[in-house]
């Protein structure tokens, strides 16, 4: 396109597409609008759901909301919610514990130490396991840990279908972290006469450390609103958890939204929305937390 | 100092190089060099083993209820628990209550054409928008939009069921459905688009359910596609006249269409496999095909969920069996669209697809 023309060269900065003869081309300027206006609509279709359901959960729960919730446990008549957030704080701890460190060390070995083919089927797997449905999980897990191992409801049972769940997002992000260690700084300890093992702990683990954590935190982002995989491996409770790991069935916040918003009676559908309410809070304090983490490390790191 | 070891070209994994030169260094001690790779090496095969005992828990539990019920399964649409109070027969070896017969059809299809309209509904959305944040929007505002993914992403699935069943649905029955309903011409093809539009609890609500929830996943690999896109050719396009749009339209998108499509085909194995949200707005109708959009319906997983705990009450343990025969087929059928997913954008784009929810 020409825009040799004296009256065309201020118009080259701001980009309009011109025609042969450096006018304006009205059709194709249209057509730019047309196009970032339905992309801007796109975007606005993706914010209003998002805005729906946040003011759903909240205008819901906050006229109903008492604090005593939170320290009351659940009876017959409603009561509150103390032993299902201590029983979701419970698998918290233990799938961030058991994924945890199984999505880790998984994630080391796929970045130091695997190699070829293994490494690829490997981590192949591990992705395949994420698109698993979440039911699936939670069907295998009931007949082969509930009742083929006997342990009936029980935290366990719950631990370990949902870590099969968490682990492959706590491993993908571990060994992308320590993918972007530079190669100079395992060379460099090397150098300086470190053992491999302290170089990988004391070097490459933690220039990961923000990756990693990152990962975890989204994971337990994840965990806190999973409701599948503990339908039938968890069971439900109205009694505080016992720390008993088999044999004792543990309540958790999302069986309730699931549960209790369809009971003709307004005390459990209030119990619902406040359960909503506070899943909805752990993962925003979640996102958000890991989102400090990502910033905080980016100021502290040189870029090169 | 000599430049000579900066200006070589590194190899293109480095490790190797580096662990070789460990090797040589006489560090290999056990405690050194085998057992943290050991004991990685273990924790890296738990994935695998994960998959195979979920395969293999299923098959071995699913196997009678497979000879039984055939392969006529796949397109028999009945729903019959079968005689609880008369006594079990058994028919080439499996035990069941007298009449029981399940079909898989109305629950496949239900699946099926909930996640195309969840489909169909989230990547023209998904890819405007990562387009418009890529190529358009500064980078304050495309942060934002990146947190409302992630929010977006985070928000348990019971919450989106909730919302759903009380706010989405009665507004698409109230507002939408009827308007839709009432203005498609009664052509047999748009005939989908036509009935009762009901109470908002059914295909269209189940789909559009689904499509708010495979949005971040699509959006932001769309989005991290596109930032892939190398700067020249944009550079490149916009020299020779073209204004941002056909920049965005004719370079960037078909730069990133392969790994788009696969993004799309994971937002698909997605919708396929999501369970609680459905179970609360599909109706729960086992047993019918749905044939308009505002039908009541049901998916595999939601019925997997919602019918658990009545199966046990089948003392022959034949409806358990069943179930355990959807939900390897829910998992074969996952697999195979994430593998073909993921395969396809390896072998076009040459990029990893992310896992999960997209967050």
């Amino acid at each position: 396109m020409t825009t040799a023309g004296a009256g065309a060269a201020g118009r080259v900065p701001d980009n309009t597409p011109l025609d042969l003869y450096g006018r304006p081309a009205w059709h194709r300027v249209a057509a730019g609008y047309v196009g970032w206006g339905a992309c801007g609509l796109a975007v606005a279709l993706i914010a209003a759901p998002l805005a729906s359901v946040l003011w759903g959960v909240i205008g819901r729960a906050v006229p109903v909301w008492r604090w005593s919730v939170l320290t009351e446990a659940g009876n017959g008549q409603g009561g509150g919610l103390a032993n299902e957030i201590v029983g979701t704080l419970f698998i918290l701890a233990g799938v961030s514990v058991l994924a945890g460190s199984v999505g880790v060390l998984s994630g080391i070995y796929l970045s130091e130490y695997a190699r070829g083919r293994t490494g690829a089927v490997l981590r192949g797997a591990s992705e395949v396991l994420a698109g698993i449905p979440s039911i699936v999980l939670g069907y295998v897990g009931y007949i082969a840990l509930v009742i083929a191992l006997h342990w009936q409801y029980s935290l366990a049972a719950a631990l370990i279908t949902l870590s099969a769940l968490t682990v492959p997002y706590i491993a993908k992000s571990t060994e992308a972290a320590l993918r972007q260690v530079p190669t100079t700084y395992r060379e460099g300890a090397e150098a300086l006469g470190m053992s491999p093992l302290r170089s990988l702990r004391r070097i490459t683990l933690k220039a990961a450390l923000p990756g990693i954590t990152t990962g975890w935190l989204v994971a337990m982002a994840i965990s806190v609103g999973e409701t599948a995989p503990l339908l039938y491996t968890a069971g439900f409770s109205d009694s505080l958890p016992s720390l008993s790991l088999t044999h004792s069935p543990v309540g958790y916040l999302p069986y309730v939204v699931w549960t209790f918003y369809n009971y003709p009676a307004k005390a459990f559908q209030s119990l619902s929305y406040d359960a909503a309410l506070i899943l909805v809070v752990m993962v925003l304090v979640l996102i958000v937390l890991a989102r400090i983490v990502v910033a905080f490390t980016q100021r502290h790191t040189e870029r090169n | 100092m000599t430049l000579t070891t900066a200006d070589q070209v590194p190899p293109a994994d480095p490790l190797p190089a580096t662990r070789a030169a460990l090797a040589s260094h006489g560090r290999t001690g056990f405690m050194q060099e085998k057992l943290p790779r050991l004991v990685t090496s273990l924790a890296a095969f738990v994935p695998m083993a994960a998959l195979l005992a979920i395969v293999g828990v299923l098959a071995w539990k699913a196997l009678p209820a497979l000879g039984y019920n055939g392969i006529g399964f796949l397109w028999h649409t009945a729903w019959r628990p079968g005689n609880a109070y008369a006594n079990p027969v058994r028919t080439g070896g499996v035990l069941h209550p007298v009449g029981a017969s399940y079909g898989a059809l109305p629950l496949v299809a239900g699946t099926l054409e909930s996640s195309v309209i969840a489909v169909a509904v989230a990547v023209p959305v998904s890819v405007g928008a990562a387009l418009l944040v890529v190529e358009k929007l500064p980078r304050r505002l495309s942060s934002t939009v990146g947190l409302f993914l992630e929010v977006l992403a985070g928000i348990p699935s019971v919450v989106f069921g909730l919302w759903g069943a009380l706010t989405f649905g009665p507004f698409i029955a109230r507002d939408v459905a009827p308007f839709v309903a009432g203005h498609m011409p009664d052509v047999p093809v748009l005939n989908f688009f036509r009935g009762n539009v009901g109470y908002g609890e059914g295909l269209l609500t189940s789909g559009l359910v689904l499509a708010v929830m495979i949005i971040p996943i699509v959006a932001a690999t769309a989005r991290d596609l596109l930032r892939q896109v190398p700067r020249l050719p944009k550079e490149g396009a916009l020299a020779l006249g073209m204004s941002d749009w056909e920049v965005a339209r004719k370079v960037s998108l078909p730069w990133a269409r392969a790994g788009i499509i696969g993004a799309s085909v994971l937002g698909l194995a997605r919708a396929l496999g999501e369970t609680m949200a459905v179970a609360m707005v599909s109706g729960a109708v086992l047993g019918t095909v749905p044939t308009n959009l505002y039908l009541p319906m049901s998916t595999i997983a939601a019925t997997i969920v919602s019918q658990l705990d009545g199966a046990f009450t089948d003392g022959t343990g034949y409806a358990v069996r069943t179930l355990a025969e959807f939900a390897l087929l829910l998992a074969v059928i996952t697999l195979l669209t994430n593998i073909a997913a993921r395969v396809l954008v390896r072998r076009v784009a040459g990029t990893a697809l992310p896992i999960g929810r997209g967050v």
